[in-house]
């Protein structure tokens, strides 16, 4: 009769890395969202820089009535706010990138990436608000310095 | 194009390590210059955002500011951040081809003549204008 293993006999170890080099997928994500992020990146600044640089007066037509003129509209207000998390998410894991690869120190790499994160963070939250909680017609505003549908409505 | 492999006792003096396609050749200088426009124009987002944000405080506010950035050094630096910004888009493209496309790494090089193409002509198209706004007076 053949004896068979017991099956609770130990296992000889796996072999493993001396140290885990990562953690799930998340760094594979990441390079995935740099490439999405590119190309959606590509019209939303194309259209960006030529609206206000290149069209009409270009740059020098830029004040606050033509600011207003822009978010007077949901289209604009959507355009700007995609551009503002797609470009600043797709810069901050960039920058990260960056990090990691010349601060070699932990203290200091840790500096940088927590100041990097929290001016992610300011950014972000601050340019979300403003975009939604804008008022192109603030009241006791000079009419000179609004966009016309101010006063012509 | 594969590069010739290195010919065997090639003198001392040569540069570029033997036996390297990378260093010091095309993809490394794309990759630097990659990575200076990103951190530029990460860094210019911030300091956007920021004076951008002040159309929440007044219009005045956001005029005063805005009109202290309408002087040739600034004209120039805008006309410097676009450069930056184009070359990062269509090396970024050449790059994801690189990654995506089966004939990428084969035509990585001749990708980066078509970027550098495309950038000529895309500033040849915007600096005119943008120039002839800063120094026109309006
Ligand atoms: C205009 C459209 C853009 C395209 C097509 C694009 C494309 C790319 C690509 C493909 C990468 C490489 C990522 C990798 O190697 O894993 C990258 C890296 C990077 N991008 Fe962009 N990008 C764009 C806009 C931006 C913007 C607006 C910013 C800044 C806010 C930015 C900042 C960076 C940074 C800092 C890196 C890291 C460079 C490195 O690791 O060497 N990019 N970009």
């Amino acid at each position: 009769m053949t004896t068979i293993a017991d099956p609770k006999a130990p296992r000889p170890p796996k072999p493993r890395p001396a140290r885990l080099t990562t953690r799930g997928n998340t760094e594979l994500y990441g390079w995935v969202f740099m490439r999405a992020s590119g190309v959606i990146l590509v019209v939303l600044i194309f259209g960006h820089l030529f609206v206000n640089l290149v069209a009409g007066e270009g740059i020098s037509a830029i004040d606050f009535g033509f600011v207003a003129g822009k978010w007077a509209s949901p289209f604009w207000q959507i355009w700007d706010l995609l551009m503002l998390w797609l470009a600043m998410i797709h810069g901050t894991n960039g920058v990260r990138t960056i990090i990691n690869d010349y601060a070699e120190r932990d203290g200091v790499r840790l500096a940088l990436k927590a100041s990097l994160y929290l001016a992610f963070v300011v950014v972000v939250v601050l340019g979300t608000l403003v975009i939604f909680t804008f008022d192109p017609c603030p009241a006791g505003s000079p009419a000179d310095l609004l966009p016309s549908f101010c006063t012509t409505a | 194009m594969p590069a010739a492999p290195a010919p065997s006792g090639v003198p001392a003096t040569r540069k570029v390590p033997a036996g390297t396609l990378y260093r010091g050749r095309e993809g490394m200088w794309s990759w630097v210059a990659h990575r200076v426009t990103g951190v530029a124009i990460f860094f210019f987002l911030l300091v956007h955002v920021l004076d951008t944000s002040l159309v929440r405080v007044s219009p005045e506010a956001y005029n005063d500011v805005i009109g202290t950035y309408k002087n040739p050094i600034m004209g120039l630096g805008e006309a410097g951040l676009v450069a930056a910004i184009v070359f990062h888009a269509f090396n970024g493209i050449r790059i994801i081809l690189v990654d995506f496309w089966a004939k990428g790494p084969k035509y990585q090089r001749v990708m980066l003549w078509v970027v550098m193409g495309l950038f000529a002509v895309t500033m040849a198209g915007f600096l005119p204008r943008h120039l002839m706004h800063v120094f026109g007076g309006e």
